[in-house]
């Protein structure tokens, strides 16, 4: 591992064009959840460039194997391998981040008490796995391959497969929650909950390929998601005594 | 054409959606086994510095009901102004992360946390006593970012640089955690409407 020198700047600003809109009336929720006034823009200080750190002791040996870790008995379908990086927005690695995910099974279905959904639980999957990045920023997990399901929104509305990630940076202003969807899946450009974000660009950038040199052969296959947090600046100009 | 900045873009956020508690708090949801306890449900480990305290509330939408499905997670220095994990000398038994997944048929989210100490802004003025909020839940496309702040200390409130920066001056009440008969805090949060909280963009 090589010694890299911690930025010792604030985090550069989110650019909320990038990032989806939070009023979006084609996503229902969106509309009485969403704030109306400007939100308050200041630099970052120790309280937001700080963040909760944790260790490897808050893994089990089986919290990255989605397939096994519910009963231990394993889960239905496709079987596939998520990996990536967890980076910032200057390229930089970040190591030590927990990454949470959750999802539906093989059929489209949560285990969760509000599902609606009529497919089946499978008895043997959770839907839930974490996992910390190491030292480069790189992490991989275990799981099947969620199946698309259908939600209360419009009249047919349908969610592309996807799986949800909650990424822990260094600091709690990175705090991220995010989708990831796979290559080719036809309800990408139907679905209202990706049509919040308006730029495409930003869209392709939540699209897992697969990755066929990273399967496991005759066990499963591998797509590649990067996540990209926000980035710290590196000026040594930084703090400056109020009114020089 | 000029160089490349080399610069990436953030991974833009997507909804936690309804099922956020699933891999957030997931034994909060019945899905017992996979993790010995959910993250961020404990805050301090063993004998805390400074006081104790309790804050609760609910997020509320624009129509004034309490979100079910939201979760709220804290960050915040200890007693002492210090960064558990950052600061060398910080609490050791006091982790500064919270997460409250809030009462299934309620929404109210609790926290039993210590009050935080001060801590500097970046040009060296003091803050007053804060934490850092973050919430998310279906319906909200981007995390909201916000603070709490304490309505006993209005002498550090009164300097502190942030508080000072709001143009609408009736609105800082929306940043306070209100003191209640029986010692605890009581910090709502109301996304949209009249009694909106303050977010910031951090
Ligand atoms: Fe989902």
């Amino acid at each position: 591992m090589t010694e890299t020198k911690t930025p010792q700047g604030g985090f550069v600003a989110r650019d909320r064009d990038w990032h989806p809109a939070p009023f979006h009336p084609p996503y229902k929720t969106s509309v009485k959840r969403s704030p109306q006034a400007a939100l308050l823009s200041f630099p970052t200080s120790a309280s937001e460039i700080t963040g909760p750190t944790f260790g490897h002791g808050v893994l089990g040996p089986h919290d990255a194997d989605l397939i096994h870790n519910f009963t231990g008995e394993s889960a239905i379908g496709p079987r596939i391998v998520v990996y990536g990086r967890v980076q910032d927005e200057f390229g930089r690695g970040v190591g030590g981040a927990l990454v949470e995910v959750w999802q539906a099974n093989a059929g489209g279905r949560y285990r969760h008490k509000k599902e609606g959904y009529v497919a089946a639980l499978d008895a043997n999957f959770g839907g839930c796995g974490r996992v910390i990045t190491d030292a480069e920023g790189n992490y991989e997990f275990r799981t099947i391959m969620p199946g698309p399901y259908p939600w209360p929104n419009g009249m047919n509305d349908w969610r592309p497969a996807h799986i949800h990630f909650s990424v822990f940076g260094h600091g709690f202003a990175q705090r991220l929650i995010t989708q990831m969807y796979f290559e080719g899946d036809p309800l990408i450009p139907l679905c209202p909950i990706i049509g919040t974000i308006q730029n495409p660009d930003a869209v392709k950038s939540l699209i897992a390929p697969m990755d066929m040199q990273r399967t496991v052969p005759m066990d499963a296959r591998a797509y590649k998601f990067d996540i990209t947090l926000r980035g710290r600046r590196q000026t040594a100009f930084e703090t400056r005594p109020e009114g020089l | 054409m000029v160089q490349s900045l080399n610069e990436l873009k953030e991974s833009p956020s997507q909804t936690a959606g309804p099922y956020v508690h699933i891999g957030c708090t997931p034994n909060f949801c019945g899905i017992g086994g996979v993790y010995p306890e959910d993250l961020g449900a404990r805050m301090k480990t063993g004998a805390v510095q400074g006081e104790e305290i309790v804050i609760t509330g609910a997020v509320h939408d624009g129509m004034g009901m309490a979100l079910k499905d939201a979760l709220v997670e804290i960050w915040q220095a200890d007693a002492a102004g210090k960064f558990p994990g950052h600061d060398a000398d910080a609490d050791a038994n006091f982790s500064g992360f919270g997460r409250s997944p809030g009462d299934m048929e309620t929404g109210r989210f609790r926290f039993d946390t210590v009050k935080p100490g001060r801590v500097r802004w970046p040009d060296g003025r003091w803050q007053a006593p804060h934490i850092s909020v973050w919430i998310v839940a279906r319906g909200i496309n981007v995390g909201l970012q916000t603070r709490i702040y304490f309505s006993d200390e209005a002498e550090a409130n009164a300097e502190d640089p942030i508080l000072a920066r709001l143009e609408h001056q009736m609105r800082v009440p929306t940043l306070m955690a209100q003191k209640q008969d029986d010692g605890t805090y009581l910090f709502d949060v109301h996304i949209q409407g009249p009694d909106e909280t303050v977010f910031f963009d951090i």
